[in-house]
């Protein structure tokens, strides 16, 4: 579902991919762990479009999007939904609002039909009840289900999460799971994850990789990684302060 | 007769070298210094053209969006909403202030020569050709050039332009566009307005307050004032319009730097749009009227 082959990128002296590879299976939940500013979000930018590797490719299906112009590129972004690290919602539009634009932009149903599968998709989250608030009145948790729901609304094949649980209290990361969890149940969608949520990579995840210091050191199931006996990748599992991972 | 040196030799010696040295080593510090100053120079030109390049390449993109589909009239009525109707309310105020103060300083200039009958001519000249156009390019600058930079700097930092561009969404499409063609269409018809209210306000302050007649101040004004003093004023308006918003939209669109970062934008945009719609009405003015 999702290729990358010897991706590159470089901001001025700094390498910050350093030769990406792997492959993501068509259904499966994927979670990229990795320290916090270590090049997650940067991966994630490229997949999703919004950057351009130096070099390499990224396939989504058979795509490469790496080789594409604005309007072929915008044909696959409509297969895929993204939840930003912040959610992203857009602060002029109330949830509901929201969780329409997506559906409003491509998707030609009347009024009544959008309102619908809107209310479903809120439904879904739980933000039934918060839809006519705006992001400014909606806590961190809501303003990340608001964004799973828009995420959701055209039911795509693929969805990216940029640090899903980051700042949430553990009652509504768990919340987000069991939402992550109830969604690819429903269908067969493919969900990576950018995060450095350990415990939840391993108890939620199809499988885990580790990006460190711009390339991909370990990659296997939740078990083979939880018994790596890469250094780093314990390290980082095991969240020791002495090892080969240097502190900042 | 031979002066006879009563100096120690090895000292003066040193002192020559030491001489030599300090010239060396000055001439050496100037030629350092206006080396860096050219190499300085010539950054900040490459910088000032680099940045001028980009925003030449947004304006392209906005272009090329324009004339695709699918076209945003929402957008677009709800830009100009917010740049010409809301700041109705500012350009009237001005506006009619702007010519109350004319008719006052006209007067007390003109009465010295016998003139004062010129007092509608020369407002309307002035405010047709240069006031209107600049005064309410500077007034919805304020208002709304920082409003842009400050939103879409806000937009870009929450990663609001990032979601649109994932959900399909051209961001340039949809948030550059609507803004730069409500300012470029609404900016010469606020300048209108604001001549208006000023042309009003200096017929109030002259034929009720000052006592001039009716009849000469409008006559001055058919005798003087061409049609193409106001098609060229509101020409210049157009240009404004375009070009600060080019500028405010730019600024926002490529923040970088956090909050800080789009209070710096905000402000470049305000003072860069405002000292350009001055360089630029001179150059038009210079143009489009020469000595007339």
């Amino acid at each position: 579902m999702l290729r990358l082959e010897n991706v590159h990128k470089r901001y001025g002296d700094q390498e910050v991919l350093r030769g990406i590879s792997f492959h993501v299976r068509e259904g499966s939940i994927t979670t990229m762990i990795g320290r916090s500013g270590g090049g997650k979000s940067v991966l994630l930018r490229h997949l999703i479009g919004l950057e351009k590797p130096d070099s390499g490719s990224i396939f989504i299906a058979a795509d490469d999007v790496t080789r594409m112009n604005a309007r072929d590129l915008n044909k696959v972004r409509r297969r895929f939904g993204v939840l930003f690290q912040d959610a992203a919602l857009f602060d002029s539009l109330s949830a509901r609002e929201n969780v329409a634009f997506p559906i409003r932009e491509h998707l030609k149903l009347s009024e009544k039909e959008i309102q619908d599968l809107v209310d479903d998709k809120l439904g879904k989250v739980g933000m039934l009840r918060h839809a006519d608030k705006f992001p400014s009145e909606l806590s961190g948790g809501m303003r990340k289900r608001t964004g799973l729901a828009r995420a959701m609304a055209l039911d795509p094949d693929i969805v990216f999460f940029d640090e899903p649980t980051s700042g949430l209290d553990p009652v509504t990361r768990g919340a987000i799971y069991r939402l992550i969890e109830e969604s690819h149940s429903e269908r067969s969608i493919t969900y990576f994850i950018a995060s450095h949520d350990i415990e939840g990579a391993l108890e939620f995840s199809d499988e885990v990789m580790m990006l460190y210091e711009g390339k991909i050191i370990a990659h296997g199931t939740p078990e083979e990684i939880r018994h790596s006996t890469d250094p780093v990748v314990h390290q980082f599992i095991w969240g020791s302060a002495e090892g080969p991972i240097a502190i900042d | 007769m031979r002066e006879v040196s009563t100096r120690d030799p090895a000292r003066s010696l040193t002192s020559t070298v030491i001489r030599r040295r300090v010239q060396e080593a000055s001439e050496l510090s100037i030629l350092a210094f206006f080396g860096a100053m050219i190499s300085g120079i010539f950054v900040a030109a490459i910088l000032f053209l680099e940045e001028v390049g980009r925003m030449l390449v947004l304006l392209g993109r906005s272009l090329e969006w324009l004339v695709r589909p699918p076209f945003r009239y929402g957008e677009f009525l709800r830009q100009m909403d917010f740049v010409g109707a809301q700041s109705a309310l500012l350009i009237v105020l001005t506006g009619g202030f702007t010519g109350m103060v004319m008719g006052l300083q006209g007067y007390n200039g003109l009465h010295r020569y016998g003139a004062e009958s010129l007092v509608g001519a020369t407002a309307a000249l002035m405010l047709s050709r240069e006031l209107g156009p600049v005064i309410s390019a500077l007034m919805v600058i304020g208002r709304v050039g920082s409003s842009m930079t400050a939103e879409l700097g806000a937009m870009r930092n929450t990663q609001q332009i990032d979601a649109l561009a994932s959900m399909a969404v051209e961001p340039v499409q949809y948030l550059v566009v609507p803004r730069l063609v409500a300012a470029t269409v609404m900016l010469p018809l606020l300048a209108g307005v604001f001549s208006f209210s000023g042309m009003l306000g200096t017929y109030i302050i002259s034929v009720h307050y000052l006592g001039i007649d009716s009849g000469m101040f409008m006559s001055g004004i058919t005798q003087y004032v061409d049609a193409s003093d106001i098609t060229h004023g509101l020409a210049k308006a157009l240009v404004f319009g375009l070009m600060f918003s080019l500028i405010a939209c730019y600024k926002g669109y490529y923040v970088t730097g956090g909050a800080r970062g789009v209070g710096v934008a905000t402000t470049n945009a305000v003072v860069i749009s405002s000292v350009l719609v001055l360089i630029s009405d001179y150059m038009m003015t210079a143009v489009m009227f020469g000595s007339t």
